[in-house]
């Protein structure tokens, strides 16, 4: 029972008046700066975690194309003279045929126009040098295919894959107006028709000369005066020059009605597409127009009443996909024979140097393997060290020494690990470069000191009451700890080590020295055979020139976050599970 | 428990290394140029997958490393072959004599041409390696030809006909062989091209060396590290910004960037296999004599390299980026291959 109202008493102790408005004000400026304090906390950890978000939402974007592949279902005829001509079955045998021909042919008969060598070159290069192995596979896994006809999914290649990623160029597809005449000679092709179908497209393409003519203009504005008594020949030969070609863009679009060639080097490329066909523009009037036909029409055309006209935004010299590759595969995909699947090869596979059948087995089962060694030899030999260190050995200036130089060990770069793994496990040792074993020791010796620091503090952290308890009931020393400090600071030995092993996990500097910074397409079977390990697959991705390997960059890398995650997620498990408070 | 772990691992690490000691090997090792690795790593996948033996092994470890293993000794502990983006230098080839690696079979497997590109979005330059030398070397000569530190901030200070652009190229670091071609194939002839530093040659050679040596640190050029990768991405940020990398990484992103002509040359596959562009360079493979018939496989390889499927025009390798060898040049290497021909170490460089 308080009553404010009653005065103080009066006996020399210093009293507070709570109520006071200056009392009041310092509660407030408290509170103020508690929640100020929050909120500075709060907004690190957004500001943080926004980091973190776009860095992830970055790498899921470009590497989940990675998890998806494209094939082309074509009906392949294993003709059993072409497979097993002997008809006895025999594994070298089928091992050996041109399953390459079988493919090939199934796919060049989509489109029986294409004769002319190189073309014929860029049409088969749409289809993976893997697809041949994939059939491989099928047919001695299962031989009673042979002499049948069966619907293959044909792996197509990174730039057809690219394609239907949606990275090769922006297509948009308009409806024609008006029915064209076509007149059709070999592969060039005339197209009339009244009321001058083509306007809108020759607009179109005045307005691009237009937009270059600003282009060259700014650049003309850019120039820099010449310069009095200077040398100025370069500069006024380029201003010419610009000039000049400023007048005729402006000219050329100026003039409604003339026909224009098409630049396929600078200019988007329009093509006509009706009754299957995919016929390019090379030069358009009004009224008529002048082109090439990159896919034949499925029957004979003289006269078409609707077609559409589709415009590939990016220039053709601008990008890997050619207008035909574009238009071959748009086909293909318009008669339903394109499928989009996830991409098991990259779970099944080792590295490859074509995109499409680079997979990241061999470097998971490589880093695997390695942590396996490193697992072996640190924690042992971590917990030991830690154990001695911190229950058995004579506090003395060695034993200090000691301790003063694992923390340093701690601290040291990587790379220094990488060099003595050189010379101590291959020149001296003479063990086999490249392999996961030396990997994996070099990896412990770089580990082994955050394990001991970390097992020291878990021992620590048990209450000296257990120990002596134990001995208390007669325990020698030994028993004592290996029947119960040790069991009590597994926990927090355990939750080291997984982090230790997370450490491992990505390094790659101390493997350069070792030789696992390499290509290596076999799956590593054992702890000697030759392998690399997922942060150097990504490194060597990421410095492959075909763009595919970018989006096979961010997949590993979200293979390893798993990775990694899986580790951490367990080291949290088995702290959750075996921690004990006292 | 910690006794019991200690003595299964003890036991495993022992099984371990009496496995792991090298005995005779049967997986060809390959290392060196990070530059020819995207066309050796094709060649050795194609000899996995046809030829019968396993898939070589292929480090990247840099044009110097790779001689330095190559040449440590002869013996299953030494690769069988190295990729290098230059030719073997004179020291290189002698220590390599010294350690008893005496029978080298030289391949010449094809050209790579150092670009400056920039990106698409801006407009096209032209250049002369002397402009080149002078937006990019520490010293320069001033107006009474003494060289003093690089006053050039932008372009049109060096010639007023090019772009009022500031100066910013991207390029290898000093550990790149990219760095040794950008001073050997541009650096070097450009000082030649200024007459101030080719009376300097002839007076003094150190003084003129150290000129086209030493690349400007006041922030012009940026060394982007040896990912070219970053190089295209960063340009295509920034399209004032010009990058130094091979042919192969212009002609993979040629839709984002473009190529600077180069002395009036523009840089493409046919002025670089006639070696009309300037700064194009050969690249090489050098295989071991003494291991052939030894590591399974390694004579298939070299001619598996020199095969037309592979290095002819069309080839694989032209589609990954390698400028390939006129046909009388492949043919001789085809021969050199077939009869196992060694180097003598005349005319390499120093």
């Amino acid at each position: 029972m308080t009553d404010t109202s009653m005065a103080p008493p009066e006996t020399g102790i210093r009293t507070f008046d709570y109520g006071s408005d200056e009392a009041q004000a310092r509660v407030k400026r408290r509170y103020k700066t508690e929640a100020r304090f929050k909120l500075y906390g709060l907004l690190a950890v957004l500001f943080a975690g926004a980091f973190v978000f776009v860095l992830l939402a970055d790498i899921v974007r470009k590497g989940m194309p990675a998890f998806f592949e494209h094939r082309v279902v074509l009906t392949l005829d294993l003709d059993a003279s072409l497979i097993d001509p002997t008809g006895r079955r025999e594994i070298d045998v089928l091992r050996n045929a041109d399953y390459n021909k079988i493919v090939m042919d199934a796919w060049r008969a989509n489109f029986p126009e294409v004769t002319q060598r190189a073309e014929r070159r860029r049409l088969e290069a749409l289809v993976s040098s893997g697809a041949a192995d994939d059939l491989r596979a099928a047919v001695i896994r299962d031989p009673a295919l042979i002499g049948q006809k069966v619907r293959f999914p044909v792996l197509l290649s990174d730039d057809a894959d690219l394609h239907f990623k949606g990275l090769s160029t922006r297509i948009s597809a308009v409806a024609g107006a008006g029915a064209l005449d076509v007149k059709v000679n070999g592969r060039e092709v005339e197209l009339n028709g009244s009321g001058q179908p083509f306007a809108a497209i020759l607009a179109d393409v005045k307005a691009g000369l237009m937009q270059d003519a600003e282009r060259v203009g700014a650049e003309l504005a850019r120039l820099p005066a010449s310069q009095q008594g200077g040398n100025n020949a370069a500069l006024d030969a380029r201003r010419i020059e610009l000039t000049q070609k400023v007048a005729e863009l402006r000219r050329r679009a100026g003039d409604a009605g003339s026909a224009e060639t098409i630049d396929f080097s600078a200019m988007p490329s329009r093509i006509i597409r009706a009754e299957g066909a995919a016929i390019r523009l090379q030069e358009i009037g009004p009224g008529s127009a002048k082109g090439f036909l990159l896919v034949a029409p499925q029957r004979e055309i003289a006269r078409l009443e609707s077609w559409t006209v589709a415009t590939f935004a990016t220039p053709e010299s601008n990008r890997k996909a050619s207008d035909a590759d574009i238009s071959w595969l748009e086909t293909l995909n318009a008669r339903g024979a394109i499928e989009k699947a996830f991409a098991t090869r990259f779970f099944s596979s080792g590295d490859s140097r074509e995109p499409e059948l680079a997979g990241i087995r061999g470097a998971l089962i490589g880093s695997a393997l390695t942590l396996l060694v490193t697992l072996i030899v640190c924690l042992p030999l971590g917990v030991g060290a830690a154990v001695y260190l911190e229950e058995f050995a004579p506090k003395n200036r060695f034993t200090d020494i000691l301790e003063v130089n694992i923390n340093n060990l701690a601290a040291v770069p990587s790379i220094v690990f990488g060099l003595l793994g050189l010379a101590m496990f291959l020149n001296f040792f003479g063990l086999p470069r490249s392999a996961p074993l030396v990997g994996g020791l070099v990896l412990a010796l770089l580990v082994l000191p955050t394990i001991i620091i970390a097992s020291r503090a878990a021992l620590k952290a048990v209450p000296p009451s257990i120990k002596e308890a134990a001995l208390g009931v007669g325990a020698s020393h030994q028993q004592a700890i290996f029947h119960h400090v040790l069991p009590l600071a597994m926990p927090g030995i355990m939750t080291g080590t997984i982090i230790g092993m997370a450490h491992a996990l990505g390094e790659t500097a101390p493997l350069l020295m070792i030789g696992m910074v390499a290509f290596i397409v076999d799956i590593p079977q054992a702890i000697t055979d030759p392998g690399t390990v997922l942060p150097v697959q990504i490194y060597l991705w990421s410095d492959l020139p075909e763009v595919a390997f970018q989006a096979k960059t961010a997949g590993a890398i979200l293979v390893l976050l798993g990775f990694l995650f899986v580790m951490n997620g367990a080291a949290i498990l088995l702290r959750r599970r075996f921690e004990r408070r006292w | 428990m910690g006794s019991k772990f200690l003595g299964v691992s003890a036991i495993a690490l022992a099984m371990a290394l009496s496995a792991g000691v090298a005995s005779a090997r049967d997986q060809i090792r390959i290392v060196g140029s990070s530059t020819v690795y995207p066309f050796t790593t094709a060649v050795a996948e194609q000899l996995g997958k046809t030829g019968g033996v396993k898939t070589p092994v292929v480090e990247s470890t840099g044009t110097g490393g790779g001689m330095k293993m190559f040449c440590d000794g002869v013996g299953v502990n030494f690769p069988d072959a190295t990729n290098a983006s230059r030719r073997m230098k004179i020291g290189e080839f002698e220590t390599c004599q010294k350690n008893g690696v005496k029978d080298i079979v030289e391949l010449m497997i094809g050209y790579d041409g150092l670009t400056l590109s920039h990106s698409k979005k801006s407009a096209p330059t032209k250049l002369t390696r002397a402009q080149i030398f002078l937006a990019l070397a520490k010293n320069v000569p001033g107006p009474d030809g003494k060289l003093v530190p690089n006053p050039y901030k932008s372009w049109n200070q060096i010639d007023p006909s090019l772009p009022n652009k500031p100066i910013e190229i991207l390029g290898p670091p000093p550990t790149s062989g990219t760095r040794d071609s950008l001073h050997e194939l541009i650096m070097e002839p450009g000082a030649e091209q200024i007459p101030a530093l080719k009376a300097l040659k002839a007076s003094d050679r150190k003084a003129f060396d150290a000129a086209w040596k030493t690349i400007r640190e006041d922030g012009a050029y940026v060394e982007a590290g040896e990912n070219d990768n970053v190089i295209v991405q960063k340009l295509e940020a920034n399209p004032n910004a010009y990058g130094v990398f091979g042919f192969s990484f212009l002609e993979e992103n040629a839709a984002k960037i473009q190529g600077v002509t180069v002395d009036g040359v523009v840089p493409e596959m046919d002025t670089i296999s006639t070696l009309k562009y300037g700064p194009s360079r050969e690249m090489f493979v050098y295989v071991k004599k003494a291991h052939v018939g030894v590591v399974p496989g390694l004579d298939k390889f070299a001619q598996e390299y020199v095969s037309d499927r592979a290095a002819a025009e069309g080839g694989y390798l032209e589609k990954k980026g390698l400028v390939p060898v006129p046909k009388a040049k492949l043919a001789e290497a085809k021969a050199n291959v077939g009869a196992l021909k060694v180097m003598t170490g005349e005319g390499l460089p120093k």
